[in-house]
């Protein structure tokens, strides 16, 4: 996915910081990813090339790594994460479902991110409400129930959030224009 | 005697668990209101239950206090809360919302009626309401290490202390490190990690390796994708499984431990870790515990979400920053593990035990479950029953017992088809085997395992081939591919799944499926690919109709398989009065015909199953029909 403006900088810089915080021991290259991704919200590809070469490991090491685990993600989360639960008592109530309604509602595939970074879509195993299954975690809140009706309530509030954002970015941009 | 100076440990301990003692009283005087904020109590609505129990109580200008707790274990009537006030016995309620305690508040806390109609049971006994043990769970129920789950405040170690907490570290610290070890081995404690091997023999290997420095960790992985039961440990009642650990460090002579918990659990990283806190500020923890020459600490490590790093093997590998591969074994980890050192590795629940048996002793221990495995189980019971949620009975109850009674049944008439037990590397079984008591033998011998504690009900709407293809998805995904037939036995096998679930093979497929989870079976290196075929070879053993019923007859009899089903509206039940489906659908596949009613385009439609849900139930036109072929007369009139 391409870099957004400023992007790049802000990569560079958190690298560097996180880097300054650890010692340099491959020990250590799992919670520096963790860190990383803790403060960019994913691990980009400079990123990882950039922590090679702070512990003078090759590349491709870093990224098996980050590919082997679960927890990295390689695509920037969106402005909204939906996170379906495919653990055992949500698949059993359909979450399978409720991922597909997602995916076409959002147009993207599970573990993507929508162009404009507005939503992202990924699975989780269980997220310890199976009474509530079918399950979604949208952003950090835990919907239960969430048969295919209910994705198009939630995604009627999303949706709404980003025509609302759409809109303010084409004045901001009207404005600078008048400038 | 491990002493140093005149401190002795079982007096400063006193003088602590006095101060927490007089803290509890102080706060028992207010009454208290104790709200189950676990993951599934917040995803019901805790929070939002906790800020009305505030609003309301300061509107009143109430003197009470509102507490978080842990998991209360009865997740099917979340949210749930605690009320306890002086003079009365703490009483229980669920399905809590504003209404609920407005009402809770102003009769109770504010007047003197504990409201017994919206009550759940009480928590002590009493003459006025029943107890949960009065109910037909609380009579099967054993709580040892769920004790104080839900009951006591995760963020205060005074909470756990005021009930004896760490106490039997007091204990030990007195006496000889030997004498841990022997209790442990006295107890017969089996590893609750799934494989149930003893837990002395391994602290005795470790012990008796005799390297100077030597590591402890916690596995709490808990990679099984339907089961919490860890977690909820860990959030509810940080200390017990801590204090588990600073006796094995003791008995085994280790000065580092580490905690291996999955970064997807924020919640339980949180509460170790002020837990960790608390102990060392209260010397249970850090250098000269309870003034003794003893030193031990404790770190978090965080999982990245890897089922295969639950794997013991793995685990160490990426402790160390590598890729979680296992490693075959000899050397064990008592042997050399993290670092090359040797290692204790334990499941939360194993370490869990340890301080009651020290307190109590083996014999007390014993007195609990069968002879070979002795003590409670503990299950994540989901799926479909009535009483879902966090349950503790002792070993050799039966799968009836836990399901029927424990459980309460299925819901309205449902009935059983099967139950699956351990997870990915267990098994499904049928009503015939409902009477096997459950202990990690009997589990065995029936094929499935008892693996990791997260137990589904299944009922006449479940798929058994589906299911299979499930775990089989799972761990395909997860075997971390060092093993030939682990990666590629399991991508065939899963390639066949599927291909069944489309209504396609014959008698060979079987045979052949049965035959590569065989060998898939005998040919891994580590137990994620010597269990991943359990869930397929369990349901041919147990379904072996249902497999066929899909490739010789094309039909889903649970009706789930899509390619084998499809979505079609009776017209002798639909009415042209509604058209409740055509908004539900996301595809506009749903039409209407010439008569008015309405119909399906059946290649526009997803078979997303929204239709039939929205379908008024005083109707119920939407069906689903397996093999997936049209009646006849009706295409005819659709266009
Ligand atoms: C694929 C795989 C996943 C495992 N996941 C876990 C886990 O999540 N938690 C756990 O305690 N043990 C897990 N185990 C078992 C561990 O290898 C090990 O036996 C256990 O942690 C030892 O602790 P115990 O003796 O207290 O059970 C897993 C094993 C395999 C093969
Ligand atoms: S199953 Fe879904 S896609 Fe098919 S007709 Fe019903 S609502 Fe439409
Ligand atoms: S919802 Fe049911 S009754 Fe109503 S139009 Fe659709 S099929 Fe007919
Ligand atoms: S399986 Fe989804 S919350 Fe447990
Ligand atoms: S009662 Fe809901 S998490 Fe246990």
């Amino acid at each position: 996915m391409q870099l957004m403006e400023g992007e790049r900088e802000e990569i560079l810089a958190c690298v560097k910081e996180v880097l300054g915080e650890n010692s340099k021991t491959n020990e250590n290259l799992i919670p520096i990813l963790q860190q990383v991704q803790a403060k960019l919200g994913y691990l980009p590809a400079l990123a990882m090339e950039k922590i090679a070469e702070g512990l003078d490991a090759p590349a491709a090491d870093v990224y098996g790594i980050a590919t082997f685990y679960n927890q990295f993600r390689l695509n920037p989360p969106g402005k909204h994460e939906v996170r379906v639960c495919l653990g055992t008592a949500c698949y059993m109530a359909g979450g399978n479902i409720t991922l597909e309604s997602f995916e076409r509602r959002m147009e993207i595939k599970e573990g993507e991110t929508t162009p404009d970074r507005h939503y992202s879509l990924d699975r989780v195993a269980c997220v310890g409400c199976c009474s509530l299954a079918p399950v979604v975690v949208v952003d950090e809140e835990v919907e239960g129930k969430a048969t295919p009706t209910r994705v198009d309530g939630i995604m009627l509030a999303l949706e709404e959030d980003r025509e609302n954002t759409g809109k303010q970015e084409s004045e901001e941009g009207e404005k600078s224009g008048q400038n | 005697m491990k002493k140093v100076g005149k401190t002795d440990p079982q007096k400063l301990y006193e003088d602590i668990r006095e101060q927490a003692r007089e803290w509890s009283q102080s706060r028992q005087e207010k009454p208290r209101v104790l709200v189950g904020t676990a993951t599934c109590g917040l995803a019901a609505g805790a929070l939002q239950v906790k800020e009305d129990f505030m609003r309301e109580i300061e509107a009143k200008g109430l003197d009470a206090e509102v507490i978080e707790v842990g998991c209360i274990g009865h997740c099917y009537a979340e949210p749930l809360a605690i009320i306890a006030k002086p003079g009365f016995p703490p009483v229980c309620y669920g399905y809590l919302d504003e209404g609920l305690v407005h009402r809770l508040v102003e009769d109770f806390l504010a007047g003197d009626d504990p409201s017994y109609e919206y009550a759940m049971a009480a928590l002590e006994r009493n003459d006025e309401f029943p107890t949960f043990e009065d109910f037909p769970r609380g009579v099967y129920e054993e709580k040892l290490i769920l004790e104080h789950c839900g009951h006591i405040d995760f963020g205060k170690i005074e909470s756990y202390i005021s009930r004896d907490g760490y106490s039997a570290l007091a204990k030990a610290l007195s006496g000889d490190p030997g004498r841990v070890l022997e209790e442990v081995k006295a107890a017969n404690l089996r590893g609750r990690g799934g494989a149930g091997f003893p837990a002395g023999k391994k602290w005795e290997s470790c012990l008796e390796n005799g390297e100077a420095e030597k590591y402890i960790i916690c596995n709490a992985d808990e990679g099984d994708p339907g089961a919490f039961m860890d977690r909820s440990v860990l959030e509810s009642d940080p200390h017990l499984v801590l204090e588990g650990m600073i006796l094995c460090a003791y008995a085994v002579g280790a000065r580092q431990g580490y905690l291996y918990i999955r970064a997807e659990y924020p919640r339980a990283v949180k509460h170790v870790r002020e837990a960790l806190e608390q102990a060392r500020e209260k010397g249970f923890l850090g250098n000269s515990i309870l003034g003794t020459d003893f030193s031990f600490d404790l770190e978090i490590f965080q999982g990245s979400g890897a089922f295969i790093c639950g794997e013991a093997t793995a685990l160490v590998n990426s402790m160390e920053g590598k890729m979680g591969m296992p490693e075959s074994r000899p050397p064990r980890l008592v042997q050399e593990g993290f670092r090359g050192k040797p290692t204790v590795l334990n499941n939360v629940k194993t370490f869990a035990y340890v301080p009651l048996i020290i307190n109590r002793g083996a014999d007390w221990f014993k007195e609990t479950g069968t002879a070979e495995s002795p003590g409670t189980a503990v299950f994540s019971l989901v799926g479909k029953v009535n009483n879902t949620g966090l349950v503790e009975v002792p070993m050799g109850t039966t799968l009836r017992q836990l399901i029927e009674e424990v459980g309460d049944g299925l819901p309205n008439g449902r009935q059983f088809k099967a139950v699956q037990i351990g997870g990915p590397s267990g098994g499904c079984l049928p009503e015939s085997s409902l009477d096997v008591p459950i202990d990690f033998d009997s589990l065995h011998e029936a094929g499935a395992i008892m693996g990791s504690g997260g137990l589904v009900v299944m009922d006449q709407d479940d798929c058994m081939v589906a299911v299979a293809r499930y775990f089989l998805e799972f761990t395909q995904h997860e075997s971390c591919g060092k093993c030939t037939f682990c990666r590629l036995g399991t991508k065939h096998m899963l390639d066949i799944l599927t291909g069944i679930t489309r209504g396609e093979g014959d008698a060979e497929t079987l045979e052949l499926l049965k035959e590569l989870g065989e060998d898939v079976r005998d040919g891994s290196l580590c137990n994620l690919g010597r269990t991943a075929p359990n869930p397929v070879l369990t349901t041919l053993r147990y379904f072996y109709d249902e497999y066929k019923a899909h490739i010789e007859e094309g039909r889903c009899p649970a009706l789930v398989c899509r390619d084998l089903i499809l979505y079609y509206i009776k017209p002798s039940k639909c009415s042209k009065l509604c058209n409740v489906c055509v908004g539900s659908c996301p595809t506009e596949a749903i039409y209407t015909r010439d008569d008015g009613l309405k119909a399906i385009d059946q290649d526009k439609c997803v078979k997303c199953d929204n239709c039939r849900k929205a379908c008024p139930t005083e109707y119920d036109a939407v069906i689903r029909l397996s093999p997936p072929v049209l009646p006849a007369e009706k295409e005819r009139k659709a266009k």
